[in-house]
């Protein structure tokens, strides 16, 4: 079975500090990864690579047959990689409406060339609601993005990545600073989308409740090299996942 | 939409400052239509038409650098470059091809072909890079073709410009008569070549301007505030920034040298003062910080105020100063000479209890952060 995604000795050193080392590793469709490793072991930045925020030093990322190192981030987004950031990353001005159906609209290729008004383009923007309701937000959805609690923008965040509708979801850290009531409507929504087989799920995540609802697979990073790769149960019997990783809070696994 | 109705008392509570606002500011901008429309006819005198002219012309202008710096967030120096190619097409055409449409035509043609291409080859070259070394660039540009416009003169006319004369249709001696040979009245307003060249700058500039509201209200308007807000994420969620940057910048400048022909034919002369020199571009700036940056219809009020403070506060300021001319210093304060200073307080006052320009900060796009 042909990888959907895959990277190849990924590697990308910052003067001479490596913060992704020669990583290799490949995910299929519907399978959800979840990606842990402690504070700087190169999760986010690994994730940089994939979706195209930064270009890797040395080896090759694939998306499925094609090579798609050299490719733009828009150009990457536009062959299916979709990816939420952990900082919340949103057009702060424009309405909560508006953020979701430009990416609905990135995914439609509405040509630029159109002068239709924006706002009369139902099509664009019911699916943009749609979008709004699943994530329980078509109540601020005429605010502006910047005047959400921050628990909403995360959940903003997520809208705009499935508005993408892409093949590969790439979450990093999804209910990062949110309430223990808010985040359930998030894991709720990823644990929606796993049901669907043809995509292929990555999440960087801390909190182990979520590792172990969610993960079909984990993935462990330190020090910016890729140090194991499997079944959740297998991963976190591994002596040095627990040294490395879970060593500091090791009662909370137990 | 989706209107639930555990939202509504907060919405309300903001749509009503909102709503205020809204009233005043399109409300200004109707009366600004309306009196450009019958600006023949409200203001016959000769100041008040070239006043009038003016601002149709600084509106299309004002907006398309908008479209630019308030929608889009790129910084640029060259608006008046493209302004003064346009200008100074249509000028040196008419003054070679002699005084046809068809000068005005092809002339106004190359001015804006030329702009475009301009435009084309500093955008990709330059947009990739940051804001302020594309700044820079267009700084530099600009400098370049005012340094052409002056050396230049058997082609430009150098610093002194060029005159010229427009179509005979446009001439005030070309009046409209009736069957016994007397001259045509509209409101006691003679209907000449003058009123059809001053509806002529009016109609297309009201188009060009309608043409840019389609623009940013269109999904492309959308994309180019995304890019303005957050380019990373503009560019993660498939949007390829430098090309809707480029588009943007061609846009602008096609429009800017379309009211650089505008500017020509009304004017019958063409000089770096009128057009191309950076006196024009920082008016321009400012014009867009007071009206407010990102909204279009802060053109519009940017441009007459400062149109109006620039034609009429020297005239003011005389009265003002033959009124308190018993009053110890007042009229010394009030004398005409001083007019900058009293326009510099203006500014001053404007930016600081506007800070987001009088359109955008009454329209409740706050630009505080």
């Amino acid at each position: 079975m042909t990888a959907f995604i895959r990277t190849e000795n990924l590697t990308i050193r910052f003067g001479g500090h490596a913060a992704v080392n020669d990583v290799t590793c490949a995910f299929q469709p519907g399978e959800l990864t979840v990606i842990v490793g402690p504070n700087g072991a190169g999760k986010t930045t690994w994730f940089n690579l994939v979706s195209g925020q930064l270009k890797p030093t040395e080896g090759r990322i694939f998306k499925g047959a094609t090579e798609i190192t050299r490719l733009s981030a828009s150009a990457r987004a536009k062959t299916g990689i979709g990816r939420a950031f952990q900082l919340t990353n949103l057009f702060p001005k424009l309405t909560v409406l508006e953020n979701v159906r430009l990416a609905v609209q990135a995914k439609a290729g509405q040509g630029p060339s159109a002068l239709r008004n924006a706002a009369s383009l139902t099509d664009l923007g019911d699916k943009a609601a749609r979008y709004l309701e699943q994530t329980r937000l078509s109540a601020v959805a005429h605010l502006p993005a910047s005047a959400l609690p921050h628990s909403d923008q995360r959940k903003l965040e997520v809208a705009m990545l499935a508005a993408m509708e892409p093949d590969i979801f790439m979450f990093d850290e999804p209910t990062a600073g949110m309430s223990v009531d808010e985040a359930p409507v998030i894991l709720e929504l990823i644990a929606e989308l796993k049901k669907d087989r043809s995509k292929t799920i990555l999440l960087v995540e801390h909190k182990m409740d979520v590792v172990r609802a969610l993960a079909d697979r984990i993935v462990v990073l330190h020090n910016g090299e890729l140090v194991a790769d499997g079944k959740p149960a297998e991963v976190m019997a591994l002596p040095i996942v627990r040294e490395i990783y879970l060593g500091v809070g090791a009662e909370q696994v137990a | 939409m989706t209107a639930q109705t555990f939202a509504v008392p907060a919405r309300a509570a903001t749509s009503t400052r909102v709503t205020i606002g809204r009233v005043i500011v399109y409300g200004f901008a109707a009366i600004v239509g309306l009196c450009l429309l019958f600006a023949p006819f409200l203001f016959p005198d000769v100041r008040a038409q070239e006043v009038a002219a003016r601002i149709c012309v600084f509106i299309v202008l004002v907006a398309s650098y908008d479209l630019l710096i308030g929608y889009t967030g790129i910084v640029s120096f060259a608006h008046t470059m493209f302004f003064g190619l346009g200008a100074y097409g249509t000028a040196i055409a008419l003054k070679t091809m002699g005084r046809g449409f068809d000068a005005i035509l092809v002339g106004g043609s190359l001015g804006v072909l030329a702009a475009f291409v301009l435009a084309v080859l500093i955008g990709l070259l330059s947009l990739r890079v940051k804001a302020i070394f594309f700044a820079m660039v267009t700084l530099a540009a600009a400098s370049v073709m005012l340094v052409l416009a002056s050396q230049l003169s058997n082609f430009t006319g150098g610093e002194d410009g060029i005159t010229y004369e427009i179509p005979r249709f446009f001439s005030p001696a070309n009046r409209l008569e009736d069957a016994n040979g007397d001259q045509v009245r509209l409101f006691g307003v003679p209907v000449t070549g003058r009123l059809y060249l001053y509806y002529f700058v009016f109609l297309s500039s009201l188009a060009l301007f309608y043409l840019m509201v389609r623009i940013v209200r269109s999904p492309l308007g959308t994309v180019l505030q995304a890019i303005r807000e957050n380019e990373m994420r503009a560019e993660a969620i498939g949007y390829r920034v430098v090309a809707y940057r480029t588009s943007v910048f061609c846009i602008a400048a096609v429009v800017a040298a379309l009211a650089g022909v505008l500017r020509a034919v009304w004017l019958r002369y063409t000089g770096p003062d009128v057009t191309l020199s950076f006196d024009i571009m920082i008016d321009v700036l400012l014009m867009v910080v007071i009206g407010g940056m990102g909204t279009m219809v802060g053109a519009i009020v940017g441009v007459v105020i400062m149109t109006l403070a620039q034609f009429y506060l020297k005239d003011l300021m005389g009265a003002g100063a033959q009124a308190t001319a018993d009053l110890p210093l007042i009229p010394e304060l009030l004398n005409p000479d001083r007019w900058l200073l009293w326009l510099g307080i203006l500014f001053i006052l404007l930016v600081y209890f506007f800070p987001s320009g009088i359109a955008g900060t009454l329209l409740g796009k706050g630009g505080r952060k």
